[in-house]
């Protein structure tokens, strides 16, 4: 009888009531997940939408089909772009091991180290604009200090910004430096928690130098290292600031990257052109989506190995 | 800012005489949108607006000032979002997308009374789209070659009437150890100046303007003959050098230094060249010498104009103040040295007794007979003027790359023009 009792009463309790085990956590969840859908599906959608048509914004819009994308195939810009691009993802990479070396140097017990360590932190307080700003100078053809440094050594004047050649990667040797301060902090970060049993262990098995750190150091530090690593590639995609303060683009256009160039299509003083500027958005999203379905395979299989 | 009471009172005795013309008391908001964020301008235009407010006692003036730069992003918002009642823009093609989305209120209307038709005649080109008028200008000003006196009177030059003494000069100017010409090209327009004038000198208005048009293909031989001349100067040093990675203000300092002895640029110049140190004794300006003997010359000089928007609410108020703007008196102050310190577009408003201006005006007025041109961002298509511009910048860094450039520039005007 007893057993039959729990029954007719658990009818007469709510639904809500019934269901608070599987709800709640959706209950918790909506607010981001609205927000989620709201500010990045829906205009990811809309992006793909205007992309298929030929609009400037205020008039009307005229469908266009894949118009825009075969457009951009034949794109000598979008083409340096792209590269551009490429130069980026590979060279911004040099973070992670410089912020790792900055680290470690940054590990030791020195007199004074919180006065180094704090100066090291300082490029990533800055803002962009002004790391721009400051390496702008540092390159100026004529008066910059680079140039000074060069003529010492014998090294004739370049024109780093100013030379097609040069330029991308002034601006990336410019975003390295907040970069590199960025993964030296999370380094610094995954160091505090190595453990010293491991170490002394290490120590006991004869192992030091490289072989200390690339068996012992570097495998405790696979969350920071991931972590910088999706962070160096976000920032290496949507790299910006830097090009439109340093050198807008130029010296004629041979410093875009792709968010850039959209930027210059769609929404700069000369652009207007909303499809094509939203197809090459597309087209760095399909990029960035390489690299998002790569992260969250990462996880994924960090979670199932548990 | 200084305002001389004559000139205060002239102002008010001018615009009184316009209210009195106007029908009845104005009443409600009025928005005004600017774009003359420098201190000098804006101060210019709120003396200006308050002037208007204290004429209108029933109107209540709310008056924004967006950064020069971002507010031509801002711009294609306000118009359609949140439309103020005036917005200032600039003149011919820039006025081309908002017109024909139906964004700016015709105001030919204005253009019909006597007092603009008759002392706004020399613009109404400028403002004109599909043969109505959508805005009144306030100012402009000329361009041309500013230079260094003091420079040219050590190596005994004298300002050059055509291409071959532009050359010569511009020889001596190099074994000195100078450049000729500053000019930063970071931002490209200012390459967009050096091709308008060479444009224009040595084919003429006209065939700039078809240029402009998308009727002549960027290939064609006598767009090639520009280029030929431009690489003259080019091939023999007369441009800065490094150009590409200053802005036309980081050029300045090359000229007050003496490490260049000229700068085509417009009045604006000016300015910033006298705050550096540069008295009325080193500076003088001179008209671009001809280059083609059988073309007219011809100049740029921009417009800046205020537009009632379309969907704006209070356009009854919104057309005094346009009636207000550009009456004799208030271009008069408006434009005068302390103020903007540009000229003024009313033909019965008197020119501000500065040497720039003066010559300006004058060169302008009865020393350009082949026509008065915006400038390259303003008369060619917005599009076509990024792309054109960017090239102009890479051949004044490699000359070597023309076919290239004028061939893309083709197959871009193919798609602009369409």
């Amino acid at each position: 009888m007893s057993a039959l009792d729990p029954a007719p009463e658990s009818a007469k309790r709510s639904w809500y009531k019934r269901n608070e085990i599987a709800v709640t956590p959706w209950l918790f969840l909506a607010p981001a997940m609205l927000f989620f859908a709201f500010y990045v599906i829906w205009p990811i959608y809309q992006s793909i939408m205007i992309s298929f048509y030929d609009w400037d914004g205020l008039g009307d819009a005229t469908f266009v089909g894949m118009g825009n994308y075969v457009e951009l195939m034949d794109d000598g810009a979008f083409e340096v772009s792209l590269w551009n691009n490429l130069k980026w993802l590979l060279f911004y990479l040099l973070a992670i091991p410089g912020g790792l070396f900055i680290a470690l140097f940054l590990n030791q017990t020195v007199t004074g180290i919180r006065l180094y360590k704090s100066l090291f932190f300082f490029p990533f307080v800055i803002s962009q604009v002004v790391v721009g700003l400051v390496f702008s100078w540092f390159y100026l053809p004529n008066e910059g200090l680079l140039n000074g440094v060069l003529a010492l050594v014998g090294l004739g004047p370049i024109n780093v910004l100013g030379d097609p050649t040069w330029a991308t990667y002034g601006i990336i040797a410019a975003g390295l430096w907040p970069q590199t301060a960025y993964c030296m902090i999370l380094y610094l970060t995954g160091l505090n928690a190595v453990d010293p049993e491991q170490i002394e262990a290490g120590r006991l098995d004869n192992a030091k130098g490289w072989k200390m750190l690339w068996y012992i150091i570097i495998p405790q530090l696979k969350p920071a290292t991931f972590i910088a690593f999706v962070v160096t590639i976000i920032g290496a995609l949507r790299s910006f600031d830097l090009i439109s303060i340093m050198t807008n683009g130029g010296p004629f256009g041979q410093t875009r990257v792709l968010s850039f160039y959209m930027f210059e299509k769609a929404l700069s003083e000369y652009g207007f052109r909303m499809g094509y500027g939203a197809a090459i958005a597309v087209v760095l999203f399909l990029i960035m989506l390489v690299f998002i379905a790569y992260f969250l395979w990462s996880m994924w299989k960090e979670e199932k190995g548990r | 800012m200084r305002f001389t009471t004559t000139s205060m009172a002239l102002a008010l005795a001018g615009s009184t005489m316009l209210a009195g013309t106007a029908h009845a008391e104005l009443t409600g908001d009025l928005k005004i949108f600017l774009d003359t964020s420098n201190p000098a301008p804006r101060a210019t235009m709120e003396k200006m607006i308050g002037d208007f407010g204290a004429l209108h006692p029933g109107l209540t003036i709310e008056t924004t000032v967006i950064d020069r730069e971002a507010y031509k992003t801002q711009i294609r918002n306000f118009l359609t979002a949140d439309s103020p009642d005036v917005a200032t823009w600039y003149a011919a093609n820039r006025m081309t997308p908002y017109v024909s989305a139906g964004l700016f209120e015709d105001v030919s209307d204005l253009w019909a009374e006597p007092a603009i038709a008759d002392n706004l005649a020399s613009t109404k080109g400028a403002m004109t789209i599909d043969g109505k008028q959508w805005g009144v200008p306030y100012t402009y000003y000329q361009w041309g070659i500013y230079y260094r006196k003091d420079i040219y009177a050590e190596l005994g030059l004298s300002e050059p009437t055509n291409f071959d003494e532009m050359k010569s000069n511009c020889q001596a100017i190099i074994d000195s150890g100078r450049a000729c010409y500053t000019i930063g090209s970071k931002f490209l327009w200012t390459a967009g100046g050096w091709f308008d004038y060479l444009n224009m000198r040595t084919n003429g208005f006209d065939f700039h303007m078809d240029l402009a048009a998308g009727n002549v293909k960027w290939t064609d031989d006598r767009v090639r003959a520009t280029f030929a001349n431009w690489r003259e100067l080019i091939d023999m040093g007369a441009f800065l050098e490094n150009h590409q990675n200053y802005s036309w203000q980081e050029a300045l300092p090359f000229m007050v230094n003496g490490e260049a002895a000229a700068y085509l640029m417009g009045n604006f110049a000016v300015a910033p060249l006298r705050e550096a140190g540069l008295t009325d004794d080193q500076l003088d300006f001179y008209q671009f010498p001809a280059i083609n003997p059988d073309v007219a010359l011809a100049e740029d000089a921009p417009t800046d104009t205020f537009h009632i928007p379309a969907n704006a609410s209070n356009k009854e108020a919104a057309r005094e103040f346009l009636r207000f703007a550009v009456s004799a008196d208030v271009q008069t102050e408006i434009n005068n040295g302390a103020n903007l310190g540009q000229l003024p577009v009313n033909a019965s408003a008197s020119v501000d007794d500065d040497k720039f201006l003066n010559e300006g005006f004058e060169m302008l007025s009865s020393n350009s007979p082949g026509g008065v041109a915006q400038f390259f961002d303003r008369d060619y298509p917005a599009e076509m003027a990024a792309e054109a511009m960017q090239g102009l910048q890479e051949f004044m860094v490699i000359p070597d790359n023309l076919d290239d450039i004028l061939n893309r520039l083709d197959k871009v005007q193919e798609r602009v023009y369409k």
